[in-house]
């Protein structure tokens, strides 16, 4: 079962395993400490003369696209999750490969849902050795008890594009969810009963993996138009009766969150970027669907029509409310990771204004620049942030797994960043001495949002100065925590972690930033 | 002792609430036993964290209530301490047991006292028995917070709701807001201020009033719970008219204590009375809110109108504020949170209103210096009342500015 792990102390001082899965690892050295060296990894060549001329890549279904492409027990198998929890193709690819009799598997989502939770079972069966990507839910709870065969590796969505583009994974076959695909294999996401969006998490996929299909309940004749996955790159398609469940692939509306200390926690977000001078002319911002990211971008925009404002791009995350700034003149462009309703999945469709990326535009920390560096200000939100500013965005306090990473890590070399958090959840203080879990290094969080006040991290002295004067509630993030743990009775209890690793939290460098441990 | 007639009357009882969707509050099971001490079984969303905090909480307010012997079942949504007391004293007195005794949380410093004329320009109604939105509701800033005792409790709940307001007035820190609170109708009310006195509130709110009489009667009520607590600080009174007769007695009613500092309307009631529908421009009850600004400008108290029920609609709700303010009002109620910047904007004076109310007290100003009997602006002579209402005007306005 287990490895026998030895632990080193990392750069941040926490205990991490030095061999994950069989492969030696780095412990984290700091931020930009890590020198990489070398070339990128490269898919095989490959040539004309073993694919049709008149471009028809069509197999007649998924199992005989899977034999084709050379599936063998101990394989990484990938999948993207723009249909999020509606996601049909994952599940339907991992049974196949169960009915082939494979075993061994590693399957390599850019995330998981709870409406994979089968996938449990196929852990039990030992078709999956173990998942690396983001577990929650069920999932996430299968993890956390240590009864995955291997260990979670997590990864941001600019680190997941890293370790395929370094080599430290290697996907043998990616199967690609399409919602429009030709039968050449060229792919979008915008158009189709199953419509999602961007493509952009498959993007490293289609290009690294050894064989990539592309499945699609929407097979229109070549050319494809928009592609975002190149046909170039495609072994097979298949065609299937339905991809995922529309209903939720993508939420008809987003809602912004209606709870008075959320509202509050949105404004004072906006406002702050406000009094600093980050909301000008010409500036962008980046904030999530959640529903306090949802409500700071409403507060933001109608401060933004008080001053005369208009942001030269946004990224998201987009939703109706971005869609709407984007039609009143606020903002030139969306720069869109992922679209999560209906009016964000019709203007990516129809709106050249609204542009899909990927992790390399976005995130890829190993490459000549990204985007998210660029942007003026990302709001977020974390599980725990503690008073060095370090943030925990994957576990819940008691050290269950909760959330993938998503673009959060990568999100913190903007240059301003700002975790917009309630001060405690359930008695259960957000503001801690130490995070459960290290997935953010403090030296990269500039600014805690809170509804009892707004801690600014002291190596920011140039924010502390921008807002000096004003009337925002500007407070020591230690004055906050006492005053939380004040109104929840003392300081919360310790909960016991197991000394089992159960899965690492790898930083955007690939290097090993923490550990989360066996619980229960 | 009373202990043998407790046992033979002791039962089980239960207080509190639970489930998938209560947050902040917790459910408490009790079944008195005769022997065999307290067995206390707990499921808790936060008992990592404070699970044995719990327990020894437990514990204490049972043995200050004086219940030796009980199986105690509680079910826990990540309640504070003070709603644990609150919901385990409950079910204590539930089952006929602790009479007399209280376990009461820590005390917060009380805040200075409130003045008789401050502003009060939103109050937030906070249910008596929905703890979670206590602890933060002084965070949005109204000019008051009510305790509510009164039509957001249901009958079933009411000595929980006491329970839970009075260790809430001890134990929660309400920042710069008026306490207030707004008891049961009288008898019941009367019983509440027995309870909550003590833990001396800033104002009371009292429902359904209809003669001076029930005004004289709480007000000697809180007299006499003041002397026996050795309480010096004021504890003002809201008079709340919800009848058509309440409206004919308006004046004598807030004449009926020199302790009345505004007097209010609850106009859904009023409107059922007269079996009238409610509107959004208020046209039926005019006459109504007249009486209330007239008799309060009588008897030198504030006017404070009744609540605004549509929360989605912030536009209806600032023409209502503003009406109201126009009316001769000085504040209304708030029911969520959200109305709190749009009732104050509504009830503070717009900028040009200040502009020229300052420009009439300088005028004033250099005319006292230059021994001028009258005032002159320009080409514009000014009335005294003119005057007097341009510095009430700018006083009111450095008031609402901070």
């Amino acid at each position: 079962m287990s490895e026998r792990v030895e632990l080193a102390h990392n750069a941040a001082g926490r205990k991490v395993p030095s061999v994950v899965n069989g492969r030696p690892q780095i412990p984290y050295l700091g931020v930009g400490k890590y020198q990489v060296r070398g070339r990128k990894a490269a898919p095989p060549l490959r040539s004309n003369k073993d694919y049709p001329d008149n471009g028809d890549k069509r197999l007649p279904d998924l199992t005989t696209a899977l034999k084709k492409g050379g599936l063998r027990d101990g394989m990484v198998i990938s999948n993207h999750h723009h249909l999020r929890d509606g996601d049909r193709v994952a599940l339907m690819a991992l049974e196949a490969a169960a009915k082939l009799g494979i075993r061994d598997l590693t399957w390599f989502p850019s995330a998981s849902f709870p409406s994979q939770k089968s996938a449990i079972d196929l852990m039990q069966s030992g078709v999956i050795h173990h998942i690396e990507g983001s577990m929650n839910g069920p999932l996430g709870d299968y993890c956390s008890q240590g009864k995955m065969r291997g260990t979670g590796v997590l990864r941001s969505h600019g680190g997941r594009w890293q370790a395929i583009q370094d080599g430290e994974v290697h996907i043998d076959i990616a199967i690609i969810a399409a919602p429009t695909a030709d039968a050449f294999g060229n792919a979008d996401g915008s158009h189709g009963k199953s419509a999602c969006g961007s493509l952009g998490f498959a993007l490293a996929d289609s290009m690294y993996a050894d064989t990539v299909i592309v499945v699609t309940d929407n097979l229109v004749p070549f050319p494809c138009i928009p592609w975002q996955i190149q046909g170039n790159n495609v072994d097979y398609v298949v065609e299937v009766d339905s991809i995922g469940d529309p209903a939720k692939i993508v939420s008809g509306t987003t809602q912004i969150t209606r709870s008075p200390d959320r509202l509050r926690i949105a404004e004072l977000v906006a406002r702050f970027m406000r009094e600093a001078g980050i909301m000008r002319n010409g500036f962008s911002f980046q904030a999530g669907a959640g529903g306090i990211a949802l409500a700071f971008v409403d507060y933001l925009r109608r401060m933004m029509k008080e001053d005369g404002v208009k942001a030269r791009f946004v990224r998201g995350g987009s939703t109706r409310y971005l869609v709407e700034m984007l039609h009143e003149g606020l903002t030139d462009y969306i720069l869109d990771g992922q679209t999560f309703d209906l009016d964000a999945v019709k203007s990516i469709a129809s709106d050249p204004r609204h542009v899909p990326t990927s992790p390399f535009t976005s995130y890829n920390y190993h490459g000549k620049g990204n985007f998210a560096s660029m942007v003026d200000a990302v709001v977020l939100g974390a599980t725990e942030v503690d008073v060095n500013f370090n943030g925990n965005v994957v576990t819940h306090s008691d050290g269950r797994l909760l959330h993938g990473i998503g673009g959060w890590q990568n999100c913190l070399f903007a240059k301003c960043t700002i975790l917009a958090v309630p001060s405690f959840r359930d008695r259960i203080p957000v503001i801690v001495d130490e995070v459960t879990t290290l997935t953010g290094p403090g030296e990269l969080i500039d600014v805690v949002v809170t509804e009892r006040g707004i801690a600014i991290n002291p190596q920011r002295q140039d924010l502390l100065d921008a807002v000096k004067g004003s009337n925002l509630p500007v407070r020591s993030i230690q004055e906050i925590k006492a005053e939380v743990e004040q109104i929840c009775g003392g300081r919360p209890a310790k909960p016991k972690l197991g000394d089992r690793p159960v899965a690492v939290v790898k930083w955007v460098d690939g290097r090993v930033l923490d550990t989360v441990w066996q619980v229960g | 002792m009373s202990g043998a007639k407790e046992k033979r009357t002791a039962q089980a009882a239960e207080a509190g609430h639970w489930g998938k969707d209560v947050r902040s509050d917790l459910h408490v099971s009790l079944e008195p036993s005769d022997s065999g001490g307290l067995e206390i079984t707990l499921e808790s969303r936060v008992s990592a964290y404070y699970g044995t905090s719990i327990l020894a909480q437990t514990r204490q307010v049972l043995e200050t209530l004086g219940v030796k012997h009980a199986r105690v079942a509680i079910h826990d949504e990540g309640a504070l301490p003070f709603v644990i007391s609150s919901r385990i004293e409950t079910a204590v007195k539930r089952a006929g047991l602790g009479s007399g005794k209280k376990a009461m949380p820590e005390k917060v410093a009380l805040p200075a006292s409130s003045a008789r004329d401050r502003l009060r320009r939103s109050r937030l109604y906070l249910p008596g028995s929905e703890p979670k939105y206590f602890i933060n509701a002084s965070l949005h800033q109204p000019d008051a917070i009510i305790l509510d005792l009164e039509d957001s409790v249901h009958h079933a709940e009411k000595d929980a709701a006491r329970i839970l307001v009075r260790n809430a007035l001890r134990a929660v820190d309400f920042g710069d807001c008026e306490r207030m609170l707004r008891i049961n109708q009288l008898p019941l009310g009367l019983e509440d201020l027995v309870e909550l006195i003590p833990e001396q509130p800033d104002l009371v709110l009292v429902p359904k009033v209809e003669h001076p009489g029930q005004i004289a009667e709480v007000d000697r009520m809180i007299g006499e719970l003041k002397a026996r607590q050795d309480i010096n600080r004021a504890i003002w009174l809201m008079p709340i008219i919800e009848s058509a007769l309440g409206i004919e007695n308006a004046f004598a009613i807030v004449a009926a204590s020199p302790n009345v500092v505004a007097l209010t309307i609850g106009l859904e009631d009023y409107t059922a009375d007269l079996g009238v529908a409610r509107t959004v421009d208020g046209r039926e009850s005019l006459y109504a809110r007249s009486r209330i600004v007239n008799a309060s400008r009588a008897a030198g108290v504030q006017a404070i109108d009744s609540v605004f029920s549509d929360v989605a609609d912030m536009e209806a709700l600032r023409q209502w504020g503003e009406n109201s303010r126009a009316l001769g009002f000085e504040g209304m109620g708030c029911i969520h949170p959200s109305q709190i910047p749009v009732v104050h904007a509504a009830f503070s004076p717009s900028p040009a209103e200040v502009e020229k109310a300052e420009k009439i007290v300088a005028a004033f100003e250099e005319a006292q210096q230059r021994g001028l009997g009258v005032v002159s602006l320009g080409s514009k002579m000014i009335d005294p009342p003119v005057v007097q209402r341009a510095q009430k005007l700018v006083t009111r306005a450095k008031a609402t500015k901070q």
